[in-house]
């Protein structure tokens, strides 16, 4: 599906020497994106994780079929909602990461667990 | 839902505003309880790298960042204040409940006065694929770069020439990204000169009466159209021009964050000078809701050092109203009123002023 667009080279994302901020690295974990695994880093957003891994289309719209990204990223727009460990329309552009978490695209509109 | 939570103030928002008014209401004697959608205070000083502007006792020469720490370590330490962090307010009821949110559970809160301190929220332009990943907001980009250190891709073109679009593209330098131009539809840059001047010496081309007409690309951004615009603001056929970028960065503005406000039925009025709908209010920040109160953003879009002093009227007047006040209070509240109409003065205060007097009842009291 071309999710992992090119352009975005990995080593390159994460900030290493700022000027004024310092990002003195946190605790790497491992996640899954469709079945992929991935690295972040503990507690940063799963939208930031998956920045940093080069995926940019999050989602694609129920209604039009077309591709969704991030786009105010403080949780207002849902533009970024993605089913992650089973529950569906979680907005990851707040959502801390998590060791193990399991994040998929969503297809529709999205079903709550039934348990 | 079964929980029930009785205070004197509730404080929606800890942005600088809701931080203020926290503090305010705390040592005036008031229990407080201040709520905010985030794990961390700040608002979105959180994001803001760059050292204030404005006057000393609103933290002039303070990185934006600083701040919310001087804030946090007083409200912790009082005793009079309760927090609750990753809690959405979402409701506000004829009965004066505030229903709010943990992600787990809906608690009730019943406050005998409320600080709305919301913020406000990004703006959006009308352009071809505009909903392409890779057209992130301004406010989006900076949270990813300044507090998570992840770079929005490797060139942006930045829509806007306001202080928000010539500081974003500023700190998208220093992050080691490229910015292709910055592109306004006035025929003057919007923000101040010092920061145009900055993004000038790096070699970033500001282009004034440009607009965008098109984002290009699949799945992802790979470039955009902009082009020429006449005075009212329509591009100019045969002005267009293709810039190479994997990201489009909108910053066309801000707009009040109201819903709550709408709620508890004030008064609301469409100023466009203060960024669309904002509550009437008396010169202590009361809106027509008398048992409800703003500050900072939410109430205008302005920025952090009026956010920290409208967030303190309101904190002091709340307290009062309900018939506590901290020692000097008055004359605090004349400092403060007279710190505001310093920043407010000059010529980037005009449209301020003018907002804030079209917003603010007649006489600047409630009959
Ligand atoms: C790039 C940029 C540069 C800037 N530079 C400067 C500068 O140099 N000097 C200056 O003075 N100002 C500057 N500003 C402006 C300044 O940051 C804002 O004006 C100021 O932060 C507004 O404060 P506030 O408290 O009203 O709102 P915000 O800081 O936006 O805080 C609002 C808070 O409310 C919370 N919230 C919203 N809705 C809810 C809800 N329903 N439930 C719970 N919580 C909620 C949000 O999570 C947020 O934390 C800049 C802004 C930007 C974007
Ligand atoms: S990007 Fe707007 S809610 Fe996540």
């Amino acid at each position: 599906m071309g999710r992992f667009t090119g352009g975005l080279r990995p080593s390159k994302v994460r900030l290493k020497d700022h000027p004024i901020l310092d990002f003195s690295a946190g605790q790497e974990v491992a996640f899954t994106f469709d079945g992929k695994k991935l690295k972040g880093i503990d507690g940063e957003p799963i939208a930031a994780a998956l920045h940093a891994n080069g995926v940019r289309v999050l989602r694609h719209s129920p209604v039009s079929g077309r591709a969704r990204g991030f786009f105010c990223a403080i949780g207002n727009c849902s533009s970024c909602l993605m089913t992650v460990d089973g529950v569906p329309n979680v907005r990851v552009c707040t959502e801390p990461l998590r060791e193990g978490m399991v994040v998929e695209t969503q297809k529709g509109h999205g079903q709550l667990p039934i348990d | 839902m079964n929980l029930l939570k009785e205070v004197d103030i509730a404080v929606i928002g800890a942005g600088p505003a809701g931080l203020a008014a926290a503090l305010a209401c705390a040592e005036a004697g008031a229990s407080t309880l201040l709520i905010d959608a985030n794990d961390v205070p700040g608002g979105q000083l959180v994001k803001q790298t760059h050292k204030f502007f404005g006057s000393e006792r609103q933290h002039a020469g303070t990185r934006g960042i600083q701040i919310p720490e001087l804030f946090a370590k007083k409200l912790v330490e009082h005793p009079n204040v309760e927090t609750m962090w990753d809690t959405t307010a979402s409701g506000y009821y004829d009965s004066g409940e505030l229903v709010v949110e943990d992600g787990k559970r809906f608690i009730k809160i019943l406050p005998k006065r409320l600080i709305v301190s919301t913020g406000a929220s990004e703006r959006f332009v009308l352009f071809e694929n505009n909903d392409l990943p890779g057209v992130y907001g301004a406010g989006a980009v900076q949270t990813l770069m300044n507090v998570y250190g992840v770079v929005p891709g490797d060139r942006v073109l930045m829509v806007g020439s306001g202080n928000i679009g010539l500081i974003v593209s500023y700190q998208l330098i220093q992050a080691g990204v490229d910015v292709a131009a910055v592109i306004e539809a006035a025929p003057c840059i919007g923000g101040y000169l010092v920061h145009a001047a900055k993004l000038r010496r790096a070699g970033v081309p500001i282009l004034t009466s440009h607009t965008i007409v098109a984002a290009h690309g699949e799945e992802c951004v790979t470039g955009a159209t902009i082009a020429k615009v006449d005075e009212k603001w329509q591009a100019i056929p045969g002005t267009e021009c293709e810039i190479e970028c994997d990201v489009i960065c909108l910053a066309v503005g801000l707009m009040p964050l109201v819903d709550i406000l709408w709620q508890a039925g004030c008064e609301m009025k469409y100023v466009p000078e203060l960024g669309g709908h904002v509550p009437v209010r008396d010169d202590n920040m009361r809106t027509s809701n008398p048992n409800v109160y703003v500050a900072g953003d939410s109430g205008g879009v302005e920025e952090a050092s009026s956010a920290m002093i409208t967030g303190e009227i309101a904190g002091i007047s709340a307290a009062e109203s309900l018939g506590l006040k901290a020692p000097e209070a008055d004359a605090r509240l004349a400092q403060l009123k007279a710190d505001l109409a310093a920043i407010r003065s000059g010529p980037a205060g005009e449209k301020i002023c003018a907002g804030v007097c079209r917003a603010t009842v007649c006489g600047g009291v409630w009959e």
